[in-house]
């Protein structure tokens, strides 16, 4: 795909997100929003993906293919608009979101077998773990597929991710690819406040990881820029991090760089603000 | 009272090792991880002849849950291996999203569960794991009672489709069920039938059961002893036509008595037919150091609380 396409996607993703918070009075939008564009740039241009027909096919085991985990859960509705805007599940269903006996539960979940989905996240910190153990598994069956894993920068402060930091270098599991999406925030505010992370990048490295930065982790081009290198640095005994700077609530100015839009849905008023700043590219569900 | 005899004792552990090393013959997705423990978990022979699929994952549980988990998407079936203090209760939260509530088809293999750890003493002594581990949605829970039947429960549980934890430990006990036995999850073991008083018995309380029933016959009590090694899903069946026949029930636990086997027999009597129950079990304590004979004992957990046990229920009904 094009840039120029891929932002149109990034804009109806976006649509979705703020529309999905609305309509339940619930959900993360601001994490989701800074990350839309590296979910589309992996899933729309990036990842290996089985298809038939021009639709992906979904099974639990993703033979063959590249695989994605979403370690920070709450950010699920960037998650799931960009699964069903991919053809995963119908687009309609994204109105079902956090709403009793919907598959599109708060935190991803395999439970309601949502295609797309492989583990339930939410609970911080796992997601590397698993991650680490599918990419274990694809070396185990000669299986080329990458796995991508994408971290919130507050997550850092888990124990659990500096288990997986060291495991990963020292059974050099060289097929995958971790993002921490660096926004600077947390729930009760700026992450160098709530707990510094100080240098990611080199403790990442101290940890014995290859580390790549993607500054512009809301523009396009930077982003599939990034992709590639990571991707061109794979197969060398070393996991891939690659630091993706994004600015929480991208795209909606009066929800950029607060995290006061952590965890909080916008009102009528606020939704058709929003919604007036982010074009609908490809109808709204 | 039907006769039980064994030529040699060993430990429950060393039967997961050995079944582990069948298993790594049989089946090309096993996958052993371990944390920093492949000594006490008897690992070795499976790691010989399966260097490629086996985990260290260092002293790193919560991460060794993760990736087990991660193992299964690729239909791997990964068995994580530690002491069941630290694949229980430190990796709760991981066991319950990435494994019980995802469903993954991790089995979580525990040895030096309960007292008979020993000297280590309380910090290493968990008792309170059955109760965590039943309380997860879909979690399967054994505890086998010997050498043998914890091979063969760690074979069967490779055939299982879903999170498993298999639950055995250190001190070396007599050998005494059929080396060639078939395990069947969930089915109740009949030990011996009886009509004075049930006795369900779960892992190394099923020898001291037999032993009771022995000192029991002698005093003239004809006591029916079931071997409960699953613990959930329960075989109520097996339970309620014992009571049936019975009418008072003994429990015989190394856990606590809250949470453990003994308030899953009482579910179902509370459900379905009111029938006097007595505990053996941990009187909701932490345990000490010791040896195992001495902690036993000490704690109340032996065939001779288990006659006690037995008398208290009879006199009850």
């Amino acid at each position: 795909m094009e840039i120029e396409q891929l932002e149109k996607v990034a804009s109806q993703v976006r649509r979705d997100i703020v529309r999905m918070v609305h309509s339940c009075q619930s959900g993360h939008p601001g994490g989701s929003l800074g990350c839309t564009d590296l979910l589309v740039a992996l899933y729309f241009e990036r990842m290996m993906l089985n298809e038939q027909d021009g639709k992906p096919v979904f099974d639990m085991n993703g033979t063959g293919e590249d695989l994605f985990f979403l370690s920070n859960g709450h950010i699920s509705p960037v998650w799931y608009s960009t699964l069903a805007r991919r053809g995963y599940f119908p687009v309609e269903e994204l109105a079902t979101f956090r709403k009793l006996d919907s598959r599109l539960q708060g935190h991803p979940t395999t439970h309601e077998h949502l295609e797309g989905i492989r583990i339930a996240s939410g609970s911080l910190g796992q997601g590397l773990s698993v991650a680490l153990g599918a990419a274990m598994a694809k070396k185990l069956n000669k299986d080329k597929g990458i796995i991508y894993v994408l971290m919130g920068d507050g997550e850092q402060q888990e124990g659990q991710v500096w288990e997986a930091a060291s495991f990963a270098p020292h059974h050099e599991v060289d097929n995958l690819i971790a993002f921490i999406d660096l926004n600077g925030q947390q729930i009760d505010g700026p992450t160098v406040k709530v707990m510094n992370n100080r240098d990611l990048g080199k403790k990442y490295e101290a940890f014995g990881w290859e580390v790549i930065s993607i500054e512009e982790g809301n523009d396009m081009a930077a982003i599939l820029k990034g992709l590639y290198e990571a991707k061109s640095r794979l197969g060398h005994g070393r996991p891939i991090l690659v630091l993706l700077h994004t600015g929480m609530g991208f795209g909606v100015d009066f929800m950029m760089g607060s995290h006061k839009w952590h965890g909080v849905a916008p009102n009528d008023e606020q939704l058709a603000a929003a919604l007036g700043q982010l074009e609908e590219t490809l109808g709204d569900y | 009272m039907k006769k039980y005899t064994f030529t040699e004792k060993k430990d429950t552990r060393s039967g997961f090792g050995a079944g582990m090393h069948e298993l790594g013959k049989q089946n090309p997705n096993v996958v052993a991880l371990c944390a920093d423990l492949v000594g006490s978990l008897k690992l070795e022979p499976f790691i010989k002849e399966n260097p490629d699929r086996f985990i260290q994952c260092g002293i790193s549980e919560a991460n060794m849950i993760g990736v087990s988990a991660g193992l299964t998407i690729g239909g791997k079936i990964p068995f994580a291996t530690t002491f069941a203090n630290f694949a229980t209760g430190r990796v709760y939260d991981q066991i319950r999203q990435s494994v019980a509530y995802s469903n993954k088809n991790v089995k979580i293999c525990a040895s030096h569960a309960g007292l008979t750890l020993g000297e280590d003493g309380a910090t290493h002594q968990i008792l309170e794991d059955l109760g965590m581990m039943k309380m997860l949605p879909g979690m399967t829970v054994i505890n086998p009672c010997d050498y043998n039947q914890t091979k063969a429960a760690t074979i069967a549980i490779a055939d299982h489709e879903g999170p498993v934890y298999l639950r055995f430990g250190r001190p070396v006990i007599p050998v005494f069920t059929a080396a060639d036995q078939k395990f069947e999850i969930g089915k109740a073991w009949m030990v011996n039938e009886g009509t004075d008083v049930s006795i369900f018995a779960t892992g190394h309380m099923v020898w001291e059961a037999i032993q009771a029933g022995e000192q029991l016959e002698a005093e003239g009590i004809n006591a029916e002893i079931i071997n409960i090694h699953t613990i959930k899903p329960l075989d109520e069946e097996a339970v309620l036509k014992s009571v049936e026949k019975t009418g008072c029930v003994v429990t015989a636990e190394e856990h606590n008595r809250i949470g453990g086997l003994g308030d899953s027999i009482a579910q179902v009597l509370v459900k379905n037919k009111l029938v006097p129950q007595e505990y053996v079990a941990v009187n909701d304590s932490f345990g000490e150091s010791g040896t195992p004979t001495q902690l036993m004992e000490k704690y109340g957990l032996t065939a001779k609380d288990i006659v006690a046990a037995a008398k208290r229920a009879i006199e009850r009904k």
